[in-house]
């Protein structure tokens, strides 16, 4: 048989076969990632060991880069089931009732989601709960395995004291367990909640589980033990992890000061800064001295007016050519007017799908997440940074951070002269 | 490098394992992959050292542990190596060395400061694995000149036994807790990470945890040649010639006898990678980071009209192909970056073919078979031909396959330069692109390009500012 025509698709300008008229079938899109099965995600660890922390982060990242991923919190469940939080003793091991109601709230959560993945089209589910029992774990891996699901550890084990006592600060005490309690009777209680399960405590093992797939995270991050990596989206998964820490740090985002193409309200191109650009720069300048921020790295992209900005600053800085602005191919420098006049199609298709619509032979928002994807693994490694960029690609590294949802991204306001300076707390 | 934050200060790698537990290959592939992402990397293996030294092998005793002439020749060898280091990282500028070496303990005092020191160590206790490793590997060696299997196995497992006698694995829980390290178990099954403590470590481990040691093949070649390619003209988004349709079913036949298990194909996201692929009949996977080089403002020139209208432009990308970035498009040097994920995924895969573009495929190429930056922009990557890589002993055994389909020849060798070729205005310094410099802002003005569909030719308000 002849091989079938292609056909542009206009939204995305990827080239499709189609078969009578209708898109056919053999041709895949590489997204970020392909996951051929849905993969479960298991949280492992006793409670104050940050699985929470890594399931949120976890599922910010999956979703920025494409890959629809949905966290599922026991504790949550439980919360809802049994309205008022009384005391620890609600897990103590033999707490028959606790133990009923806890296995009830795993098991709807298992079930929410086995929705998730078969039914509303989920990649990724990631089960938060301690999970600390081999039996918990092989009821929860042949769950997987009935559904088809490719099963993941993720085991957090920390002895560290004075980590455990900052978590419980940071997340424990503004709970809703606790709502009624003071910090002092919070803490005392939530120690208490931590020894219930001590004693029933079972670490993944070298040598017992060595057939899962799994990664055990030690003391936040000071080393990983990682076993049977099946697939693409594990490997993205363990590297993301391993990138990972909680030193406390800020990252300021803004854009390049105002541009001679933004003057004319021209979109793209590499023009230089206008003089009221040249004023942002030295505002920026004194604002980050008086910031007094320790050993903070500098972030540009390759293109001129981000540079300018970045010189006033008079301090190192480094130039990424994944930084440089979407590119709107054959609309580059042009007003939207014009845009409209030109390419009155473009112009509609661009309001209809604004993160998937890519200009042609340019970009789309979609393009852009991949190609900064990078830069966001770098800024998990670093510390303190400022990224001077430019408005499309600041929407996407600020949709990553605030954990902003594709239809949202390329709408959300990055306006000139505007610094974002973004700092973590508790869970975001 | 095209990033500072890449790399500070030199790193240096320390292999760590019992013979045949994979420390040259993983050191020889590691070295080609730093190399080329950018990073520069030399191997120093002290069984070269040792060979230098005692010209020739007798047998096994020599690394008995009780050998004490022998201890002295592969301590020296030992020192030896390590000034020679020292001259890569400190003189030539080296960015990582990576050292094969057996016992840790006790040289790492004698090294000086501003080094990074990861271990790369490789634990393996499954004896089918050892036994393959031994006899793909070291039957061949320069040790083992008469070739007799069941000598050398013996001989060699010996060897092994000598060291084990003496051999310390890295302890992550006491004594080596502070040590930056990896150690690799059975062959990529478990890994134990301690202390990442910079980019370059992590990528080095994300690296190691990704490739795999299965018997596979991958498959490049280009596209079908296309429309453009018949008229001479670079980039675009061109269909196939009727020549290249034919390659794509000759392409079709030829896949089909080679008999592959489980084939992925990848395409670009340009119609005429996609159309090639069409025609197989499978299913494919279209990835726009394959897509070919974009030449900014020459897309859909020839190259006669390039050298007539940008003649600069022209005369520096023949001076110095792998660095010069189109204007308003990329350089090589950019592609090798764009192109990092797909080499990261070749290596977690099977059997693929990778259909794409010249361009590309000669970054590709040069990954496989340790092509520098110098020789990258010139290899032959001819349409119509397929280039089948198989994983061999420490390299790839490379086989070209000329589909009997006629097609034009893309080829530009790199012309010989004389004074009289560079433009005026240039020295002979080399220029680059990739870094901002004041000039480069008149250079980057885009051409609108008019090949998409449903796009009207574009109107401009005056004549388009002239390069140069």
């Amino acid at each position: 048989p002849p091989a079938r025509e292609l056909t542009q698709n206009p939204l995305q300008k990827t080239w499709e076969p189609y078969d009578n008229g209708l898109p056919a079938g053999h041709s895949a899109q590489r997204g970020v990632c392909m996951t051929n099965c849905p993969t479960l995600i298991v949280m492992v660890g006793l409670p104050a060991r940050g699985k929470t922390y890594i399931s949120k982060k976890l599922t910010r990242y999956l979703n920025w880069i494409g890959v629809p991923t949905k966290e599922f919190n026991v504790g949550q469940y439980r919360r809802d089931l049994v309205k008022k939080y009384k005391s620890f003793e609600f897990f103590l091991p033999d707490n028959e009732e606790g133990l009923k109601i806890r296995k009830q709230c795993a098991l709807a959560a298992l079930n929410d989601v086995r929705q998730y993945l078969s039914e509303e089209n989920g990649h990724v589910a990631v089960f938060d709960a301690t999970n600390t029992t081999r039996e918990r774990r092989e009821t929860i891996y042949k769950f997987g395995e009935e559904n088809g699901y490719k099963t993941f550890f993720v085991e957090s084990v920390c002895v560290d004291p004075e980590v455990i006592a900052a978590n419980i600060v940071q997340v424990k005490l503004g709970s809703p367990d606790y709502v009624n309690c003071s910090n002092d009777e919070a803490t005392e209680d939530f120690m208490k909640r931590i020894e219930c399960y001590k004693n029933s405590y079972e670490t993944l093992d070298e040598t017992l589980d060595k057939d899962l797939s799994y990664i055990k995270i030690m003391d936040v991050g000071r080393s990983y033990l990682v076993n049977r990596v099946m697939d693409h989206i594990q490997s993205r998964i363990v590297y993301y992890l391993m990138n990972i820490h909680v030193t406390p740090r800020s990252i300021y985002l803004c854009r390049h000061g105002e541009s001679e193409l933004n003057l004319k309200g021209r979109i793209g191109g590499d023009p230089g800064l206008s003089v009221r650009g040249k004023e942002f720069a030295k505002s920026l300048a004194q604002f980050i001295n008086e910031q007094n921020i320790k050993d903070l790295k500098v972030w540009t992209s390759q293109m001129k007016r981000t540079i300018q900005t970045a010189e006033a600053l008079g301090v190192p800085y480094e130039q990424w050519k994944v930084l440089n602005e979407i590119d709107a191919g054959v609309c580059e420098e042009m007003t939207y007017e014009e845009i409209q006049e030109n390419y009155p199609l473009e112009f509609a298709l661009r309001d209809q799908d604004k993160y998937r619509y890519r200009y042609p032979k340019g970009e789309s928002y979609e393009d852009l997440v991949q190609r900064l994807e990078p830069v966001i693994m770098e800024l998990e490694r670093q510390e303190n940074v400022l990224v001077i960029c430019h408005q499309a690609v600041m929407r996407c590294l600020l949709a990553y951070f605030l954990d902003k949802p594709a239809e949202q991204l390329p709408y959300l306001k990055c306006p000139l002269h505007t610094v974002l300076k973004l700092t973590p707390v508790a869970y975001g | 490098a095209w990033a500072s934050y890449m790399t500070n200060s030199p790193t240096l790698i320390v292999m760590i394992g019992l013979p045949a537990r994979g420390k040259t290959y993983v050191s020889k592939k590691l070295t080609r992959y730093l190399n080329w992402i950018g990073v520069p990397t030399k191997v120093f293996n002290l069984g070269v050292y040792r060979r230098e030294a005692v010209k020739s092998y007798k047998s096994y005793d020599f690394f008995r542990h009780d050998n004490k002439e022998a201890m002295e020749i592969r301590k020296r060898c030992a020192l030896v190596a390590l000034e020679d280091v020292k001259a890569y990282l400190l003189e030539e500028c080296g960015q990582i060395a990576v050292r094969l070496f057996l016992a840790k303990h006790g040289f790492t005092s004698g090294f000086c400061a501003a080094q990074g020191v990861f271990f790369v160590e490789s634990v393996c206790d499954d004896p089918e694995v050892i036994a393959a490793n031994i006899l793909e590997v070291k039957v061949s060696s320069p040790d083992y000149p008469e070739r007799n299997r069941e000598n050398v196995m013996d001989d060699f497992l010996k060897r092994i036994e000598c060291y084990k006698v003496t051999y310390q694995p890295l302890d992550p829980d006491a004594y080596d807790k502070d040590l930056s390290f990896i150690k690799v178990i059975n062959v990529g099954q478990r890994f134990l990470v301690n202390r990442v403590q910079d980019y370059i470590q992590s990528k080095i481990v994300y690296y190691l945890m990704n490739i795999h040691v299965q018997p596979r093949t991958i498959y490049l070649c280009r596209h079908g040649e296309s429309e453009y390619n018949l008229v001479g003209k670079i980039g675009g988004d061109s269909g196939l010639s009727p020549r290249g349709k034919q390659f794509s079913q000759a392409l079709k036949k030829f896949i089909e006898e080679q008999e592959i298990v489980d084939l992925k194909v990848w395409t670009s996201q340009l119609k005429r990678t996609i159309q090639t692929a069409e025609s197989l009949g499978v299913t494919y996977e279209q990835w726009k980071i394959l897509n070919e080089i974009d030449a900014g403002v020459c897309e859909e020139m020839t190259y006669a009209e390039i050298e007539a209208k940008y003649p600069d432009e022209f005369a520096l990308r023949d001076q110095e192909k792998y660095l010069y970035r189109y204007p308003g498009g990329e350089s090589y040097q950019d592609l090798v970056q764009r192109l990092e994920p797909v080499i990261m995924e070749l290596e977690r895969q099977g059997n693929v073919l990778v259909i794409s573009h010249q361009a590309v495929m000669r970054c590709l190429v040069a990954y496989f078979l340790d092509k520098s930056a110098d020789e990258l922009p010139y290899l032959r990557c001819p349409l119509h031909t397929i280039l089948k890589l198989t994983p061999v002993a420490y390299g790839c055994k490379v086989e070209t396959i000329t589909l009997n389909v006629e097609a034009v020849n893309t080829h530009r060798d790199k012309p010989s330069l004389n004074a009289s070729n560079l433009p005026a205005s240039q020295t002979p310094v080399r220029m680059r692109r990739n870094s901002f410099t004041l000039r480069a802002s008149a250079d980057t003005v885009k051409r609108p390009r008019h090949y998409s569909v449903g796009s009207k030719p574009l109107d401009l308000l005056g004549p388009l500012p002239s390069l140069e």
